[in-house]
């Protein structure tokens, strides 16, 4: 039996630039990976499945290396990963839903993405045409005097996602709150195989809204990296630049939100006319609000010219300007801080545990960013920082987001400044022999994975999309508990996790 | 504090910051006020979009939109709603709590198909996991294209429906 560390052994660069290596583990191997998993040696990049096998990608605290392991699951079962590491429950109950295994040594086997109504079960894998009971969902229990439930969701009062959120409150404390979500599930794994590179572009785009750069970049560079496509310089920086703007849109806007949440209604609007004016930048310089479709397996679809990269130039000045005393303007209003600090509290063990991703990670001391700790081009050549604290609340959330505003603000002027000429992108080519790849990027919830394994006549077979949400929704949970119910809108808005991305 | 107050007190409104779409935008608001000459209630359901046209569905909040200067409401309740907007390509995980929503409000009542998705489940039409647009669901009185569409497609689009509610067609 090998060590299993050897297999977790591929530094960043590499796997960014070619197919990236499986390695096939015995059900004991396996077993090792998840013990190391719940000590805390290895950290979970995700855990997904494709016909007769499933697959983890993890990465090793220690050097940053990842590894991609599968375990045969031809008979129908595999060892049960989120029975010792919970971060894993989620991903497992989805995939159990969509292919019809089952996760031996599991604790909770509800179903997730299946609500009952599709007309049949495990649509990826051997598919029946028995739907499970629609109602027959057990909400985990809570005991005690005085115990109240809420019920939320899936339709909510504002203009935001399905979910349902099922609380439990004594008095005005929540003593639990359990999501049940999938109500957005649409079928994308089943949608993306069968088809070809760029028709699964378009899909990728639109797996998340408010993340279409994100998304499209980490699935372009998984179909790049499987195709050992060279991506032109150009191409390259001018999606750093497409993420950066996507990254500043939402900070800008959530930070609003947050404030907004908290009854300070001023914020939002000040923040949310500074969205504005980067969305209408976008749509000005890349022909789309959201820049969607942009990217491309291969490059990019549209170039900047020299009028384009002034007009940025002069977004940035002026965003930088009016954003100053707004945070002047947060940090000195005592009735908001008041609601922000000391608001539901991420501990940064459990952020450790899960791995979480993006401001709730950095927000509770995981001091880990894609653009860095899993280095990619343009960003092994940019200077910038990567905010973290350790306190985990709705302050040190904002604060993280804040200071990350001013990071992107500066990577946006370095990349106009040092754009390197050129074209803007490469052929694919037309059919290529069955491989995989990985894609891994800093979206500004956190990292996106997207594994992408190709069939030897240049089509998908499987494609996998992991949210950064995956592993920051269970946290929601375990940060509402003792906080008064009327604080949850503040600390979910705080997280805003995605459920469409998480959905599929 | 005092000093975001009394520069808006000031300055020139924050909306001439963009004259054109704002030239727009008015136009449209008189029209409004004349076609109906009273608020309209705005209620949505995200039926699995991907969260793109809630995007721009918020964006209609902003100040330089600002939905509100029109009778244009969003409310939390549908038994509140003049107005069903349905975003998504209706998930059938979602179909139920959609039809459930309509239900609950009270005649008359219109919908309106928000995005590619609700019109025909656009880039998901197909799927085991979606029905395929809000038409197949409810009888839909408006369509608004795009993917998604831009706070001045659905304003001009909802613009539109108000057109054929006072009608009567
Ligand atoms: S129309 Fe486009 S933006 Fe709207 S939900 Fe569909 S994919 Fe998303």
């Amino acid at each position: 039996m090998s060590d299993i560390f050897d297999l977790i052994s591929v530094p960043a660069p590499e796997f960014r630039t070619g197919p990236m290596a499986r390695h096939k583990v015995s059900r004991a191997e396996w077993q090792l990976a998840i013990d190391e998993l719940a000590r805390g040696g290895l950290s979970l990049l995700s855990l997904w499945a494709s016909r007769g096998a499933v697959h983890m990608a993890l990465r090793r605290g220690e050097t940053g290396e990842i590894g991609v392991i599968s375990v045969d699951s031809r008979r129908k079962t595999f060892p049960s990963v989120g029975v010792q590491h919970p971060a894993a429950q989620r991903l497992e109950r989805a995939m159990v839903d969509l292919f019809g295994l089952s996760a031996s040594g599991a604790i909770d086997a509800r179903p997730w993405l299946d609500h009952g109504v599709w007309g049949l079960r495990h649509p990826m894998g051997k598919t029946s045409e028995q739907a499970i009971e629609a109602m027959d969902y057990q909400f985990l229990p809570s005991e005690g005097e005085s115990l109240h439930q809420a019920a939320v969701g899936p339709v909510h009062a504002g203009i935001i996602e399905p979910g349902h959120f099922r609380f439990t409150t004594q008095g005005e404390i929540v003593v639990r709150l359990e999501a049940r979500l999938g109500y957005a599930h649409k079928g994308v794994d089943a949608l993306m195989s069968g088809v070809d590179a760029r028709a699964s572009a378009h899909l990728a785009a639109r797996v998340c809204g408010d993340s279409s750069v994100a998304y499209g970049w980490a699935y372009a560079q998984a179909v790049e990296a499987a195709l050992g496509v060279e991506v032109p310089a150009r191409a390259i920086w001018l999606r750093a630049l497409m993420a950066e703007l996507e990254r500043l849109a939402n900070h800008l806007g959530d930070i609003g939100a947050i404030c907004n949440d908290a009854a300070f209604g001023m914020m939002l609007a000040r923040t949310s006319l500074l969205r504005e004016r980067v969305l209408r930048e976008c749509d000005t310089c890349f022909g789309h609000r959201f820049m969607k479709d942009v990217i491309v397996p291969g490059g990019i679809t549209r170039d900047l010219d020299g009028e384009a990269l002034r007009r940025l130039r002069v977004l940035t000045g002026e965003i930088g300007e009016a954003f100053a005393p707004l945070v002047a303007l947060y940090d000195a209003t005592a009735s908001l801080l008041d609601r922000t600090v000391g608001a539901g509290v991420l501990s940064p063990e459990l952020a450790q545990n899960f791995a979480a991703g993006g401001f709730v990670g950095r927000a509770s001391g995981r001091d880990f960013d894609a653009r860095r700790d899993l280095a990619y081009a343009p960003y092994d050549q940019l200077e910038f920082s990567v905010p973290t604290r350790r306190d985990g609340d709705v302050n040190a959330r904002i604060w993280i987001r804040i200071d990350e505003v001013a990071q992107s603000l500066s990577l946006i002027g370095q990349i106009l400044d040092g754009l390197p000429q050129g074209a803007i992108a490469a052929e694919l080519p037309s059919r290529g022999a069955a491989r995989e790849g990985l894609g891994l990027i800093e979206g500004f919830r956190g990292d996106i994975l997207v594994w992408v394994k190709f069939d030897g006549r240049g089509r998908i077979a499987r494609c996998h999309l992991r949210d950064p949400s995956w592993f920051q929704w269970p946290l929601l949970e375990a940060v509402i508990k003792d906080n008064i119910l009327a604080d949850f809108p503040l600390c979910n808005k705080s997280f805003n996790c995605a459920y469409s991305g998480v959905d599929l | 504090m005092r000093k975001f107050p009394l520069k808006g007190l000031l300055s020139r409104p924050l909306s001439e910051a963009a004259p054109e779409v704002l030239g727009e935008v008015e136009e449209l608001g008189i029209a409004l006020r004349q076609k109906l000459g009273r608020s309209l209630a705005i209620r949505l359901v995200d039926a699995g979009s991907c969260n793109g046209c809630e995007l721009e569905l918020q964006a209609l909040g902003n100040p330089i939109y600002d939905l509100e200067q029109f009778g244009l409401k969003f409310v939390a309740s549908p038994r509140h709603a003049d107005v069903l907007l349905v975003t998504g390509p209706v998930t059938r995980n979602m179909e139920v709590a959609l039809r459930r929503t309509y239900d609950a409000m009270p005649a008359p009542k219109w919908v309106a198909a928000v995005g590619d998705c609700a019109r025909d489940g656009g880039c998901f039409a197909g799927s085991y996991a979606v029905v395929g647009g809000a038409a197949k669901v409810l009888a839909v009185d408006l369509y608004i294209a795009g993917c998604p569409p831009d706070p001045r497609a659905l304003l001009q689009g909802l613009l539109g429906l108000l057109e054929r509610a006072s009608t009567g067609t």
